[in-house]
This record gives structure tokens, C-alpha cells and sequence, in this order.
């Protein structure tokens, strides 16, 4: 029995007017955005991981634009070879005596693009994947799900190395590699949740009420499955971006579009790091921990803003 | 076997003969794997009749509802819906199968879905059947659904979530839900078990309501038989899977005849102090449906079988249900009565004349000894 | 001297929308060997005022008001190691659904001894598994069953279970929160029957709560009943729960509704009546009795003034202006 007013703050009654456990309304979105948001930015390291992200955003947006880089800007003379910071040059030259700091400025654009197109292939085909194996069962669950086992256990590098040696290293394939090695992951939390939502009572309800299967799959069971998926997907994409920075480091990159990760390889390759040109190799270093550090501090702060509720407060 | 048909205008429109329902476990013994959840239950229901299903937890009137209501098979005889079997039905009569026949369930809060307000939860069940025409019209029947099961006013709580409703408000949602296809029958699984006891009776009497207004019949399911007393025409009472006693409310409960009913009879709670009421605690608790009992089923617990010194009748044939005789009310229905090893009484030999026919048709019991009790 | 003396207890919570005064100014007592119940309805406040008792409510919640004397010791007062001691050893609780919450991958027996080997550190794994096997004896559960997990036992076997764990330190007071409720009607006379041997045989107190009537007519010496955070009747249920229309009865008409809401099958089938609408907003309670809106024989006194709780039998209070035509039979 609900008394008006009073919300699930009641530790000890029954909470009458608590949710269930990991379903949130849908049209309530607006609300339920605000919560989160008023929660990351109460929390100290949500509220820095917003700070973070938003230097991150301004770099990669507002970089390129403001400061372009010239690949083609390599230097005439030995003497510009490896400077290190200085008014002309705030980050220093690079071993082709390039401006790091616009160098630095096009690879965080590129090392974020990667990591999004990255995650937004393994998040469809997990979603995908996981709501339909947990959905249907029996069969499909079973025939999903030992192809799920199958990526999951798929190494990245040797994956990378052969397609390269087909195609080419090109930042597509690298994409490609880490979405199609990410989805299981995502697609076994979503196969969990959806297998509980699907035993729900109200999931049987409906049944009986003649519903069709993709009825339910669509009014029912997605909309209540998206808030993990959401904050799910905040945390993949920070484990993408250290993914390509790895994979761009040990000189499978593209070449041409130059990451974080392969201004790592470059400042590896040159001796950047014997002859101490700290320049060089820090900032990108620096930049990808900022960045993933960002990501993972939102996306841990929106789970635990959405986790009392997934715990349960009935 | 005991027809007792329900008798009212017309065929019953429900009418369930010897329905089995089995599982298997994958635990445990392979002896014991087989779980016959319902083992050979019989029972009809008339158009704007209620029949409450009594018994305890796990006695397998769960498994019965969901039979009917086609969330799954029956793993043997029939359930008929207005003459035709409800299995093996194309997608069209299942899909105007699910019209007809709804279910409310016990867990009023868990029946809804949280993302959907009240407005929504019952204008889902028009859009599944594609039923309502223009969204106008289709706002039109929910309001009025709402407030003919009393939530009002209409326009405010069909804005609200289920969290923002009490308990007795989400259960009324169900029902509208329910009640807005006007089904011809409403299972109710437990319906107000859930709720304060200070709730219950609005439910109740909204159930009673709509069916007197709409003719609705109602298998009501509990296990709790005052509830039956208020609402039901009929009772029933399961055990293990087989119905033990069955007769209208009158019969069941003021005049029980089988030790099970009796039982329960004494046990129904009354917010009273210093009544010395004789309450037969049965001894432990019903045996799982992997593990029935031979012979009669209830006989390790019977409180009978102990004071007539364990006859062995009980422990090797299995009553079947049958005509308690004379001393119930009225004609014994159509059907044999009372004839075979279960002889529970003379068959017929009574006074027949207990008014109009369909008064009190067949006041059954599954007991050897049933004349022993009264 | 009761065993518990409760006194004016006012419990406050705060939540986004406000404080909440969940139990305004209750006052209750229970003598060793006595079970008290507390009724009402979800939300009335009564698992607060139980568990405040041992302290053990949210952490949201503050006791803003009051004295808890347990046994002669102010419970108020006390620091958190002395609570420790209490807790258990000497108060203990059944919380509502907790036969849900039993750790599923241990043994019955092994959490029945939990709270033993807890609380009284110096007993022996012997010792312990003995006293298992006497708990498990005395709830009426085979003691060859302490092996097995809880999801093999039934709803009637676990509540059982949850019982014995709260007798485990031999306690003074147990509190038991909705113990029947979700059980079968057979498996509830039960473990009533199973309650009421119980504090027969150990001298044990009891509070009993329950929104049921029937529950605490079963069990309980004296009940008091709540409403939006008040106590607005008390006494013994012999009086209060006397069978028919005598003289004894309910004196307040929330009572005497809540009586009315049961079926009652040496009757005709005549309908039982719900009491319409809900309780009140515990944000901004109403002025005079909070019970007004709801009551059918409210006069407009009843809105402005509120109605304490005054004697209106021996033993017997009630916290109503027009009591005397509840005990009359109207209401």
C-alpha cells in the first residue's frame, strides 16, 4: 500500500513505491537522465571524469580545426629534427621535424574516431546477439551463444597481423578487429538481463495477453534492457581506445592516419626514447590514460547511479 | 468418473476432462524424475459462473490455470473452451483464444511493466488485438475501463507509473486490462494474496461486480478458502493434483466431507479471541508431486486415517471422485453417481427434490470413508 | 517492571522530499513471557517502531524523540558495543521476508550456528552442532535435515528455519515481522501454533507484527493497533477481539473496520466492506485525527482536534472521540 509522498527512502517498510530491480521507464527518460546526471556530477570521480571528457572533447573537436596538421611538413634541415618544446613548436618537432603538438592534436582525433566506430560495431552485434539468444532460448541460445564463445576467444593480434598481410594496414581493418573481438563481452551481459526480464511476470502477462514475440522483444524487453547497454557502452569505449593504441603501437596502425598509438611506434622506431626526446612519446602516452581514465570514470559513476536500482530496493 | 458438470443457461463453457500435466525433472533419482503436477482433474464452468480452486502451494492448480490458458501444455486429456479443444489451435482461433480466455496473476506489482503507465498497460491489450479503431476511440474504452474498476479519477491515474500506484490500484490495472477484451473468462491466480487484508474485499467485490454486470465467468484460484466463501459459486478443492472434494460453496464449506476440506475448514483465520475452535493441524506438509503417495494420496497426513486404525483401503485404492449421496443437497447431476469402489453413498437413493434443477448438482468427494466424516 | 518499556518514541526519516515522521510519539510495553502484536496496515509505521527498538533501522532514519528501556537498560544511550551485546544475545528479530534471503549455497545447519558461533565465541563446534540439533528440534524441523540447503525446504520449512537462528543466543525478546505472511493457510496455523508454544515454554516475549488481524488474534496478548505513524488503540486482544457484539470490541473505528474486512464464514455471504481510500500523506499529516477522512462517523471535531489516547476499558485505550459508539457497535 503506497503512502503518497513517501519514496523508498523507508529502509525498513516494505517499500512501497520502489522499482523493480534494473527496469527503468522509458518515458520517464528525462527524469531518469537528470538523476544520472545530478549523480555523476555530485560524485567526485564522476564529476572528474566529466572535467576530463570535456578537455578531451575540445581537443579533438576544436584541434584539428584550430591547429592542423600537415603530414607533409617535415623539416629541411637536420637541425629541426627532434626539437624539443619551444614558442614555435610547444610540443617539439618529431624525428621528420613535424610539429608535435598539431601531430598530437589529428592523432587524438583519430584514436577517438577508432575507438567509437569500434564500439559501435560491438555494441549493435552484442546487443543484437544477447537479446535474441536470451530472448529465444533453447536452440538459437545455444547456436548464439557457442559463436559468441568462439569470438570471445578470438586473439586480436595474430587476427590484425593476417588481415593486414591481406588487405593492408588501413584503420578500417583495425576497427573491424577490435568490434568483432569486443561484442561478446557485451552480448553476454545483455543475454543475462534478458533472460531475467524474460521470466518476469509481466513478459508472461502479455503472452497471455496474445502478444507477438517481436512485440515484446520491442516494447517490452529492449527499452528495459538499453540503460545497461548504455552504461555498458561508456566503459567498452575506453577498453577500444587502449585496444587500437596497442595494436597502433606494435606497428600494425595505419600508417597514414596517424593515432596515439602509432606516434608511440613512430617515437619507438626513431630512438625518440634512448635520445630522451621525452616530448615525443609522453603527451600521447598521457592523452590516451586521460581519455580512457575519462570514459571509465563516467561510465562508472552512471553504473552506480543506475545500480542502487539494479540491486533492488522492493 | 463423476461428471459434474456445471449447470447454467446453456453448455459449460469451460470444461476441463482428466487433465494430466507432467514435467520432468532433472533432478534427483530417475525414478522420481517424472512430476505429474496435475494428475486427472475434471471440472466444468458455466457462462457467469465463479469456481474457486482451493489447496496449498504446489497442488498443482498453478499448473492447471496455465493449462487452460495454453502457457502450456497438458500432457494429457482435454481442456474444451466452449466445445472445441484449446490445443492444437491455428494461429488465428489462439490469438482470439487469448481474448477470451485472461489471466490475472498473484504479484500485482511484477504483472506490469514498470515502463508503461496506467493509460498504456490497458491500451496494450487493444493494440495487440488490434481492436479500438482510432486513437480516440481507443482513449474513450480505457478511461472507461479505469473507472469501471474503480480507479478514479481516470484522467489522473492513467498518467501514472505502477510505482506510483498501491497495491490495490495495480491490481485493478490488471483487471482492466484484462476486462477491456471483454473475455469470457477470467482466471484469477491468487488474486489479493499479495494485498493487506484491509484491500482485499474492493477486489473482490470488483470481481463480483463484473461479473454480474458482464457475465463474465471467473476461475478463481487460492488457498485460502474464506476467500472462496465470499466469492465462488462453486469450490474445489486439489490435493497433489487431483480434486478431492467439489460441490457449491454451501456444500464445501459449511458441510464438508472430505478430511482435507475439513481441515482447512478449521484452520481459516478469524481476527477472534477465546473461541475454542476444534482446528485440525495437519502434520507436516504436502509430499512433493515427484513422490504421490499410493493409494489415496492424503492418507500419511489424514487425520481419518488415524482414527479408523490406518484401514488398508486407503493405503492401496485410489478414491475416485464421486457423488456424496443423500445427504448432499439436491439431484446428483448427470452423470453416474457414486457407483464403483469409491461408494461413497447409495447411488441416487435420496430424496431428489432440492428444488429447480441445477441447485446443488453434485456435491462430489474422493474418500472412502466420506460418510464417516459428516 | 515490563521487560520492555517504550515511551513516547518518535521516528524521523529523511527522504528527497522532505522529513517524514514515521512513528509520532508511540508508547508501548511488553512483560517477560507476553506477546504483544502491532497491526495495521503497509506504511503505518509499525516495522519502524519494531525495529527501532533494537536499533536497527535505515540509515536515513533518526529516533528524534522518546525513551527505549529494555530490561532496565537505556537502549538510547547505548554505545555500539554495547548494542552488540544486546543485539541478538538478547533482542532478536525475524525480518519480513527473510525466508527469501537464506544464503543458498550453505547448509541450514551451518546458519543456525552462525549466529552462535557470533555471538558466543567460545562454543565448541560440538557444542555448537548440539544446540543446532536442540533448535532444530524445538521449531519442529527433523534434526537430520541440518545438512540440507535451503531451497530444498518449503516456505513453512525455512520460516522455520529463520526462527531457530532468532532463538540461537536464547533472547529475551524476539521480534517477528510479518512471520506468516506469503504462507499457506495450513502452514500458517502452523507456525502460529509453533510461535505460541514456543513463548509458552520458553518464557520468551514477543512482538508480533502483522497487518493481518487474524494473525495477531492467534498469538498475541495485547495488540496495538497503528495508524499513519500513531498508536490508536491498545489492550489486551482478549478485550479488543472478544467474539460477537458485546460490550468489549474494538473502541476505535479503524479497528473495528479492520474486523470487518475478514470474511467470516458462520455468517451469511454477505459482503465484507474495504475501507475506502488510503492513509494519509505522512509529509503533511492533516490536523486533528488522521484517521477523519476515512472514518464513517467523523464529526468535525474529529478534523480539528486530535484525539489522545485515553482509557476506555480496563486495560483498554483507544484514541478516539466517539470510541463509545464504537464499543456500541457502530464504526
Amino acid at each position: 500500500m503506497v503512502t503518497p509522498g513517501i519514496t523508498s527512502g523507508l529502509g525498513s517498510e516494505p517499500a512501497p513505491g520502489s522499482r523493480a530491480p534494473g527496469v527503468i521507464p522509458v518515458r520517464e527518460r528525462e527524469a531518469e537522465l537528470r538523476r544520472v546526471w545530478r549523480h555523476v556530477s555530485a560524485d567526485r570521480l564522476g564529476r572528474a571524469g566529466l572535467g576530463l571528457f570535456v578537455i578531451v572533447v575540445a581537443m579533438t573537436v576544436a584541434g584539428p580545426l584550430l591547429f592542423p596538421f600537415n603530414a607533409a611538413a617535415v623539416s629541411n634541415t637536420s637541425a629541426g629534427l627532434l626539437r624539443p618544446p619551444s614558442l614555435q613548436h610547444w610540443l617539439g618537432t618529431d624525428e621528420l621535424g613535424r610539429d608535435l603538438f598539431r601531430e598530437f592534436l589529428s592523432a587524438a582525433h583519430v584514436s577517438l574516431i577508432v575507438g567509437l566506430a569500434a564500439t559501435a560495431i560491438s555494441m549493435v552485434l552484442g546487443a543484437a546477439i544477447g537479446t535474441m539468444a536470451g530472448f529465444y532460448g533453447r536452440w538459437s541460445d545455444t547456436v548464439l551463444m557457442r559463436i559468441t564463445d568462439f569470438f570471445l576467444v578470438l586473439p586480436q593480434l595474430p587476427l590484425v597481423i593476417a588481415l593486414a598481410a591481406f588487405f593492408g594496414q588501413n584503420l578500417a581493418i583495425i576497427i573491424l578487429v577490435i568490434g568483432m573481438t569486443g561484442w561478446p563481452t557485451t552480448a553476454r551481459i545483455v543475454r543475462s538481463q534478458t533472460l531475467s526480464l524474460r521470466e518476469r511476470q509481466f513478459v508472461t502477462r502479455v503472452r497471455s495477453l496474445g502478444t507477438s514475440n517481436l512485440r515484446i522483444l520491442r516494447v517490452h524487453i529492449l527499452p528495459n534492457v538499453m540503460p545497461l547497454i548504455f552504461a555498458n557502452t561508456v566503459l567498452v569505449i575506453g577498453g577500444a581506445i587502449l585496444a587500437e593504441a596497442t595494436l597502433s603501437f606494435l606497428g600494425l596502425g595505419d600508417p597514414v592516419q596517424i593515432s596515439w598509438g602509432t606516434m608511440l611506434h613512430f617515437a619507438f622506431e626513431s630512438g625518440a626514447i634512448g635520445r630522451g626526446a621525452w616530448w615525443y612519446f609522453i603527451p600521447p602516452g598521457v592523452g590516451i590514460v586521460v581519455v580512457v581514465l575519462a570514459f571509465t570514470l563516467i561510465g562508472h559513476s552512471i553504473d552506480q547511479a543506475l545500480n542502487p536500482r539494479l540491486r533492488g530496493s522492493r | 468418473m463423476t461428471d459434474v458438470t456445471a449447470t447454467g443457461p446453456g453448455p459449460p463453457l469451460l470444461a476441463v476432462d482428466e487433465l494430466v500435466v507432467q514435467y520432468r525433472s532433472r533432478r534427483g533419482p530417475r525414478a522420481r524424475r517424472q512430476i505429474r503436477a496435475v494428475d486427472g482433474v475434471s471440472f466444468s464452468l458455466g457462462t457467469g459462473e465463479i469456481l474457486a480452486l482451493v489447496g496449498e502451494s504446489g497442488c498443482g492448480k498453478t499448473s492447471i490455470v496455465r493449462a487452460i490458458a495454453r502457457l502450456q501444455e497438458p500432457s494429457g486429456g482435454r481442456v474444451l473452451f466452449r466445445g472445441r479443444s484449446v490445443a492444437h489451435l491455428k494461429r488465428r482461433a489462439l490469438r482470439r483464444l487469448r481474448r477470451d480466455i485472461q489471466v490475472v496473476f498473484q504479484d500485482p506489482f511484477e504483472s506490469l511493466d514498470p515502463r508503461l503507465t496506467a493509460y498504456d498497460t490497458v491500451q496494450e491489450s487493444l493494440l495487440v488485438h488490434k481492436l479500438g479503431g482510432t486513437r480516440a476511440a481507443r482513449r474513450e474504452q480505457v478511461l472507461a475501463m479505469l473507472e469501471q474498476v474503480g480507479l478514479h479519477p481516470a484522467e489522473a491515474i492513467a498518467r501514472r507509473y505502477p510505482h506510483q500506484l498501491s497495491g490495490g490500484q495495480r491490481q485493478r490495472l490488471v483487471i482492466a486490462g484484462a476486462m477491456v477484451l471483454g473475455p469470457d473468462l477470467v482466471i484469477a491466480d491468487e488474486p489479493v494474496s499479495m494485498l493487506d487484508v484491509s484491500l482485499r474485499a474492493g477486489i473482490l467485490r470488483l470481481m463480483l461486480d463484473l461479473r454480474d454486470a458482464r457475465g463474465v465467468s471467473i476461475l478463481f484460484v487460492t488457498h485460502d478458502l474464506s476467500l472462496a466463501w465470499v466469492v465462488a459459486d462453486r469450490v474445489a478443492v486439489v490435493y497433489l493434483g487431483r480434486i478431492v472434494e467439489i460441490g457449491t460453496a454451501d456444500e464445501v464449506i459449511r458441510a464438508p466431507l472430505h478430511p482435507y476440506t475439513r481441515a482447512l475448514v478449521s484452520v481459516i483465520p478469524v481476527p477472534e479471541t477465546g473461541v475454542r475452535r476444534e482446528r485440525i493441524l495437519l502434520r507436516g506438509e504436502a509430499p512433493s508431486a515427484s513422490r504421490i503417495p499410493g493409494g489415496c494420496r492424503f492418507h500419511p497426513r489424514c487425520p481419518l486415517y488415524r482414527r479408523l486404525d490406518e484401514p488398508e483401503r486407503c493405503r492401496t485404492d485410489d478414491p475416485a471422485l464421486a457423488s456424496a449421496g443423500p445427504s448432499a443437497s439436491g439431484p446428483a447431476g448427470a452423470g453416474p453417481a457414486g457407483a464403483g469402489p469409491a461408494g461413497a453413498g447409495p447411488a441416487g437413493a435420496g430424496p431428489a427434490g432440492a428444488g429447480p434443477a441445477g441447485a446443488g448438482h453434485g456435491h462430489a468427494v474422493a474418500c472412502h470413508f466420506a460418510r464417516e466424516n459428516s | 517492571m515490563s521487560l520492555l518499556e517504550v515511551r513516547d518514541l518518535r521516528v524521523e526519516y529523511s527522504t528527497p522530499r522532505g522529513r517524514v515522521v514515521a512513528v509520532d510519539g508511540a508508547s508501548l510495553e511488553v512483560d517477560t513471557g507476553r506477546v504483544l502484536g502491532l497491526a495495521g496496515e503497509s506504511g503505518c509505521g509499525k516495522t519502524t517502531l519494531a525495529l527501532a527498538i533494537p536499533r536497527l533501522l535505515a540509515r536515513e532514519a533518526a529516533i528524534s524523540a522518546g525513551s527505549v528501556t529494555f530490561d532496565g537498560l537505556d537502549v538510547l544511550a547505548m554505545t555500539d558495543e554495547e548494542l552488540r551485546g544486546v543485539r541478538w544475545r538478547r533482542i532478536a528479530v525475524v525480518f519480513q521476508g527473510s525466508m527469501n534471503s537464506l544464503n543458498p549455497v550453505h547448509s541450514i545447519g551451518d546458519q543456525i550456528a552462525e549466529p552462535i558461533r557470533c555471538h558466543e565465541p567460545g562454543t565448541t563446534a560440538a557444542q555448537a552442532r548440539e544446540r543446532v540439533t536442540e533448535l532444530l528440534d524445538s521449531v519442529g524441523i527433523d534434526p537430520s535435515r541440518s545438512r540440507s540447503f535451503p531451497h530444498e525446504l518449503s516456505g513453512g520449512m525455512r520460516q522455520r528455519v529463520l526462527i531457530a537462528m532468532a532463538l540461537a543466543c536464547r533472547p529475551q525478546l524476539i521480534v517477528a515481522d510479518e512471520p506468516v505472511t506469503a504462507l499457506d493457510v495450513m502452514t500458517q496455523a502452523q507456525i502460529l501454533e509453533l510461535l505460541r508454544s514456543l513463548t509458552d515454554r520458553l518464557e520468551l516475549s514477543m512482538i508480533l507484527i502483522s497487518h493481518d488481524l487474524s494473525v495477531i488474534a492467534e498469538v498475541c496478548d495485547s495488540v496495538d493497533v497503528m495508524y499513519a505513524g500513531k498508536i490508536v488503540e491498545a489492550g489486551p486482544t482478549s478485550t479488543i477481539f472478544a467474539p460477537g457484539q458485546t460490550a468489549l470490541g474494538p473502541a476505535h473505528p479503524y479497528t473495528a473496520r479492520l474486523r470487518h474486512a475478514f470474511p467470516d464464514i458462520r455468517r451469511e455471504r454477505t459482503f465484507v466492506e474495504a475501507i475506502p481510500g488510503h492513509p494519509p500523506d505522512l509529509l503533511a499529516p492533516p490536523p486533528g485525527c488522521r484517521f477523519a477522512d476515512r472514518c464513517m462517523i467523523a464529526v468535525d471535531r474529529c478534523r480539528t482536534d486530535e484525539p489522545a489516547l485515553e482509557l476506555v476499558g480496563p486495560g483498554h485505550r483507544a484514541a478516539c472521540h466517539r470510541s463509545a459508539l464504537v464499543l456500541g457497535g457502530a464504526g
